[in-house]
């Protein structure tokens, strides 16, 4: 048979000299005058690999990594495509016990296929969740989201079926559906790999839920910082409309859905629902006061489903397999899986699937295997710019909205970013304030003066001017922020703060360093 | 060289044209610009007020909100520099300075020569493999030293 090359075109394998791989062994087919079919896929999200090659062939297939352009010469010599032996050799991809030890349900075949061939989406399960819910009846679609116990994947986890009924319930010639995909987070990068490397199973998730709800029209909000996405999604998207997917008769039904996508411009609050829909209906990304919800009157004031890309991605697995087979996942209130991002300062960075439950130190040693730098892990983010930094004595909190929420933190998005022991969590603390100042819609006081203010104060703690009370006063705006600003820009930006000045203390209060350093 | 207020506007219009009938057309309309020009120029603002039937205020109170409407041509090269927290963790910070002292500018600017604009970016997706940048378009991971000087030459070039 003739042999298939895996190449991944996801953007952290082309960030690591992906494509100048590709261009390697396509000058070295050519020179050997060998064939072989090369499939440009998404990524298996095992980072420090990447780039990761993999090779099809009568052997079955395995992995290489992580290739540079100077390796692929040598890989043809020991016959790769064959499934030789090489010092970059890593076997079979699912024995890596990074992926082995995973439950991949919504990323089941992230890596695995082409992201643009709905014939290998369809290959290898795609499309049997939305097959079955053509045979239901959008209440019994939604029924099945319900048991499910899925929750917001974008980080608020208010329960997807409880949006889709107040969707589904509400009367209105027009509804959308709009899939949040302003992934701004940073230690975030799950929404990117699933629209690069298995854009179908959004595709197929937002099409079930026009057909649930009664919606025709759906759009994807996505950050600009993404153009190797939305390259992707368009090219799915395409070949979605060839093949019926999407139009006026879904996969030949009497429902219609289409969905385009649309690019953002470099604004964070607009992964703000409220925001994102101002900045779809073409305005400035402005919060809006809750109610009216989206439900009732999002997207041109029509009734509105907005999901998190992880959100509607997971729809079609339990619309194939059923919401008790997805709801047997998971821990407490937090059903399921959820794709864990471990970021920042890690030996093993990547995106690791798995049910709620996980403690944040078998994620971040056993599984993260600490530090890339080498040097003791000091503090973990989770969450985002608005989580709250954890340390070592809390990594025994369970991977789950309750826990976290019970130690005053939250998962969010579930991004995981690790800093070792050279961290200044003064610092980190200022860098949350000034985050929020930049990107503060204005809308809401406590946010827009409050994150000015905080800067202020932590400015003069770090210059020692009395210090005790810097610490009173950021304290007293943190709980104003928390509990008078509209949204969650302004709203969870204490939690970094707060959890820096509760955890490291001894950074808040001067010290012989940091006055030699000054 | 940058082309004239006249040429600016009529070059516009087809990009106007294509979304105006859509629904939310102002975004893409801005981006569209931003694609063409590398920058959103100012004169573009009553000719979009006018077709769209909104005030010039309401189209500048867009434009100045979005971090990605530059109101200046920018250089012959895009530098993006990712400095949110996974990028930090990975001494993001140590790699801003060296850029900017490589590139003689500090975020926010464009060189002297035109050769490069540099700017600040909150986080790229590429947290797995911090530090990282956008040259163009381009994604770079692991930035380190060597590679801030290969991209300091490539941009001179």
């Amino acid at each position: 048979m003739t042999a298939t090359i895996y190449i991944p075109r996801d953007s952290g394998a082309l960030a690591l000299g992906a494509e100048k791989v590709a261009a390697a062994i396509a000058n070295e087919l050519a020179a050997r005058g060998l064939d072989a079919r090369v499939v440009r896929n998404g990524s298996r999200g095992l980072y420090w690999l990447e780039p990761m090659v993999e090779v099809e062939s009568a052997a079955g297939r395995v992995a290489y990594g992580p290739v540079k352009p100077s390796d692929v010469p040598s890989l043809f010599d020991r016959d790769f495509l064959s499934g030789g032996a090489h010092p970059l050799f890593l076997g079979k991809p699912e024995e890596i016990p990074f992926l082995k030890r995973q439950t991949r349900l919504t990323f089941a075949r992230c890596g695995i296929t082409d992201p643009v061939s709905l014939e290998d989406y369809e290959a290898h399960g795609g499309l049997r969740g939305l097959r079955n819910a053509l045979s239901l009846t959008p209440l019994q679609i939604v029924e099945q989201v319900t048991e499910s116990g899925l929750r917001g994947r974008g980080g608020a986890g208010f329960p997807t079926g409880i949006k889709w009924k107040t969707v589904l319930d509400a009367q209105s010639d027009r509804k959308y559906i709009v899939c949040n995909a302003d992934e701004g987070d940073s230690g975030t990068f799950s929404d990117r790999m699933i629209m690069e490397g298995d854009p179908f199973v959004l595709i197929e998730g937002m099409v079930i839920a026009g057909i649930a709800v009664g919606a025709v029209k759906g759009y994807i909000y996505l950050r600009s910082e993404y153009p190797n996405a939305e390259r992707i999604l368009n090219e799915a998207i395409v070949a979605a409309r060839k093949a019926g997917l999407l139009g006026d008769s879904v996969l030949g039904s009497a429902y219609a859905f289409d969905l385009e996508v649309r690019v953002g411009a470099g604004a964070y609050v607009c992964g703000e629902e409220t925001a994102l829909l101002d900045s779809l209906e073409g305005k400035r990304g402005m919060v809006r006061a809750k109610p009216p919800l989206p439900a009732h009157q999002g997207l041109f004031g029509k009734p509105t489903v907005i999901n998190n890309v992880i959100s509607l991605a997971s729809v079609p697995i339990i619309l194939d397999k059923g919401g008790a087979f997805y709801r047997d996942f998971g821990m407490g209130r937090s059903r399921g899986t959820i794709p864990i991002q471990i970021a920042g300062n890690v030996r093993y960075g990547g995106l690791f699937e798995a049910a709620f439950g996980l403690t944040l130190g078998e994620i971040v040693d056993n599984i993260g295997g600490g530090t890339a730098s080498g040097r003791p892990v000091r503090a973990v983010q989770v969450g985002g710019p608005l989580g709250a930094y954890f340390p070592r004595e809390l990594f025994d909190t369970p991977f789950d909205y309750e826990a976290f929420a019970a130690k005053d933190g939250l998962i969010g998005h579930a991004g995981i970013v690790v800093f070792d022991d050279t961290v200044d969590m003064l610092k980190q603390a200022r860098f949350a304030m000034e985050f929020c100042a930049v990107e503060s819609c204005g809308k809401c006081t406590p946010c827009r003066i409050g994150s000015t203010r905080g800067v202020e104060v932590l400015d003069r703690l770090a210059r020692n001017i009395e210090p005790e009370r810097q610490i009173e006063i950021v304290t007293d705006l943190c709980n104003t922020m928390k509990f008078g600003s509209l949204c969650a820009l302004g709203g969870f930006t204490p939690y970094p703060v707060m959890s820096a000045l509760t955890h490291f203390p001894e950074d808040f209060r001067p010290h012989p360093v940091r006055e030699a350093a000054e | 060289m940058q082309p004239a207020g006249t040429e600016i506007v009529s070059a516009i219009v087809p990009i106007i044209e294509r979304w105006r009938h859509e629904e939310g057309p102002l975004l893409p309309i801005l981006n569209g610009i931003l694609r063409e020009f590398g920058y959103v120029p100012r004169e573009v603002v009553p000719t979009i007020a006018e077709a769209l039937n909104l005030s010039r205020a309401e189209v500048y109170g867009v434009v100045s909100f979005y971090h990605d409407y530059r109101e200046n041509p920018p250089g012959r090269h895009v530098l993006k520099l990712c400095r949110a927290e996974a990028c930090q963790s990975m001494g993001g910070d140590a790699i801003a300075e060296r850029l900017q002292k490589l590139l003689g500018i500090r975020f926010g600017e464009t060189a002297a020569d035109g050769s490069v604009t540099l700017e600040e970016v909150y986080c790229l997706g590429l947290c797995a493999c911090s530090p990282s940048a956008m040259l163009d378009g381009e994604v770079i991971g692991r930035l380190d030293e060597e590679k801030a000087e290969e991209i300091a030459r490539e941009v001179r070039l």
